[in-house]
């Protein structure tokens, strides 16, 4: 394409995860992401795949499993709630080892909550969510234009660990709209899809069985570290941050998604009045990047994790800096974005 | 005089020991379906969904491309399945805890869209495999581990009539309930089969096999006494026939 086109963050989705081979889309309406759907329903048959409006989110999530069991691009996406219902399902998927993509356009909770935005989903996103010792592969862009760039290179992303990959993005990425371009994602090795998939038993010559019940113990305790030693690989090959003003800065902010990109505004404002003050924005939250906070210079005498919750990131944090560093928190919830004053008192607040 | 071979394990059937109780029939229903694959000559392209329950191991025994779904979501992985190749026969073979209960919704609206699909229900009237608690299907006054005085309305309603309900919708091509008890039964129960998997190969939507099935074990009988039980009990609440058929 190679133009900018003036775009809703959740249409903008929809579209990369289009240009990105997806043909088959899975979900249930619930705000604030129901332009994915939407989109997905008009834009799908147009390009040859198929849109089904699925009676839940159970269904949703166990269609993907039977879509990504065909071998194809699969996703569906929903917002907290609907990725509490689909939790089961997404163990199934980390469990048989199926790549699809999910996209969480979070909102607050607990319960039915509120529709504002949130990041209140973050220990549900990184650990998991549902049963048993599995991961997600969590992007977490801050601006339309990453969430593009990323949801391109997901699809990718799942087929290599044969393992789910969730956008985390919030009601602000979802309705905000910003110019986009749609690069194509650099070209990766990727497995063939017909080794596993059902469909194929005279390519293969055996046939496919998509599984993740394994009934001898031993079986299952080597299927899991199988999974764990390919958690590790992901950390190795994958974990992606950015900094920004890090170079001589005695405090350091971290957040991540739309909390980034007001953060980083407050970081600007106080590095301009000379106040040494830099900030790290992992981009996936799992694998989370721990290196730059253990890595941090003797000087720095204080790290603050801003987020849209009650506190969730900042437990990576704290792992991060392994107790070298105080680290503080500052949040807001139930749709409240924190504003660029507030973090700027609370990184004032930081100076003891 | 030369010997010929009039019966033999069907080739879509491996040759594998079952786990299943003596006198169960989920082996049986097993059979019905290899035999229907191998007939329409159908194994290469056919893709099961095994369901959670004493079942479960079925990806084991039928030798065809096989999911393991999550308890009572085979319909769903099964629609995605047929929608992304509808050059595929998918099947899905679930029990009356995982269909007529946790499963409901996921059966209704699979049928209700038309999925062009075939399942194949066995009705026990019990969960077998965790040990013969309640089902939907429970009849009333059978004792269950879970109703242990017998199943009575004022607490556990009536035993749900799962193709009947189904054939009030419009989308079904073929829904059809069969017994598994005694031969005579045995054959109908096969020519049902074959006609749910033909209504899928012919394009015209959902088909449903239920199949009244014993669980010696968790009903407490010895296996004739299950099979009799099943003829004098059951079929009388669930009435055998063709509910719908494909016009
Ligand atoms: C979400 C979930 N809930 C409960 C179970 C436990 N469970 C396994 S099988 C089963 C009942 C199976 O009964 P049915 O479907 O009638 O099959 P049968 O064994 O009688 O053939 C239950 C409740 C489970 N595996 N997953
Ligand atoms: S418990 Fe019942 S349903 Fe399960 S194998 Fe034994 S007899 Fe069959
Ligand atoms: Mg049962």
């Amino acid at each position: 394409m190679g133009e900018k086109v003036l775009m809703k963050g959740n249409e903008a989705l929809a579209e990369a995860a289009i240009q990105a081979g997806c043909r088959y889309f899975f979900g249930y309406p619930i705000t604030p992401q129901n332009e994915i759907p939407e989109y997905m329903s008009r834009r799908l048959p147009e390009v040859g795949g198929v849109y089904l409006q699925a009676e839940s989110e159970v269904a949703s999530i166990n269609m993907v499993f039977g879509g990504a069991g065909t071998g194809e691009r699969v996703m569906t996406s929903s917002s907290s709630p609907g990725i509490s219902l689909m939790s089961e399902g997404i163990s199934y998927i980390a469990g048989a080892e199926l790549p699809c993509v999910i996209m969480n356009i979070v909102r607050g909770g607990p319960g039915l909550g509120g529709i504002l935005p949130a990041q209140s989903d973050y220990f549900q996103a990184t650990r998991g969510g549902g049963h048993g010792d599995y991961r997600l592969l969590v992007l977490s862009p801050s601006t339309v234009q990453e969430a593009v760039d990323l949801t391109m290179e997901a699809f990718d992303l799942a087929e290599i660990y044969r393992n789910p990959v969730m956008i985390l993005g919030d009601g602000f990425m979802g309705q905000m709209m910003e110019a986009v371009e749609f690069k194509t994602a650099p070209e990766k090795k990727l497995p063939d899809k017909r080794d596993r998939a059902v469909g194929y038993k005279e390519w293969r010559g055996k046939r496919a069985l998509v599984k993740s019940l394994y009934l001898d113990p031993d079986a299952l305790e080597a299927h899991n570290k199988k999974l764990q030693a390919k958690y590790e690989l992901m950390a190795d090959r994958e974990t992606r941050f950015e900094t920004y003003l890090l170079e001589g800065a005695d405090y350091v902010v971290t957040a991540y998604g739309t909390t980034a990109r007001i953060a980083r505004s407050a970081v600007k404002q106080l590095r301009d009045e000379g106040f040494p003050v830099g900030m790290i924005r992992p981009i996936t939250v799992f694998p989370f990047p721990y290196a730059p906070f253990a890595g941090l210079g003797s000087q720095v005498k204080a790290v603050l994790s801003v987020e849209m919750s009650c506190g969730q990131m900042v437990d990576d944090v704290k792992i991060g800096v392994a107790g070298k560093v105080p680290v503080s928190f500052f949040g807001r919830v139930g749709g409240i974005a924190p504003t660029v004053d507030e973090i700027v008192n609370a990184i004032r607040g930081l100076q003891v | 005089m030369k010997e010929t071979q009039i019966f033999e394990r069907p080739r879509s059937m491996a040759d594998v020991v079952t786990h299943y109780c003596p006198g169960c029939t989920h082996g049986v229903a097993h059979r019905l379906v290899a035999e229907a694959i191998d007939e329409l000559g159908i194994q290469d392209r056919t893709v099961g969904v095994a369901p959670v329950g004493c079942a479960v191991f079925i990806y084991n025994y039928i030798d065809t491309d096989m999911y393991e779904a999550a308890h009572g979501r085979a319909p769903a992985v099964a629609s995605a399945c047929k929608r992304i190749r509808p050059d595929l026969t998918v099947f899905t073979y679930q029990g009356d805890g995982d269909l007529a209960s946790i499963g409901l919704a996921e059966v209704v609206h699979a049928a209700n869209r038309g999925e062009n699909i075939t399942v194949i229900f066995i009705n026990n009237a019990i969960y077998g495999m965790t040990g013969g608690q309640m089902a939907p299907t429970t009849l009333m006054g059978q004792k269950a581990t879970t109703c242990p005085f017998g199943r009575e309305a004022k607490a556990n309603g009536y035993p749900m009539r799962v193709a009947e309900m189904l054939a009030t919708l419009a989308a079904p091509g073929y829904v059809a309930r069969v017994s598994l008890a005694k031969p005579k039964f045995i054959l109908e129960a096969k020519k049902a089969v074959r006609k749910a998997f033909e209504t899928q190969l012919a394009g015209k939507g959902f088909s449903l096999v239920e199949m009244l099935s014993t669980c010696p074990t968790n009903w407490g009988m010895r296996p004739v006494e299950a099979t009799d039980w099943l003829v004098e009990q059951m079929i009388p609440y669930y009435p055998l026939g063709e509910f719908k058929v494909p016009e």
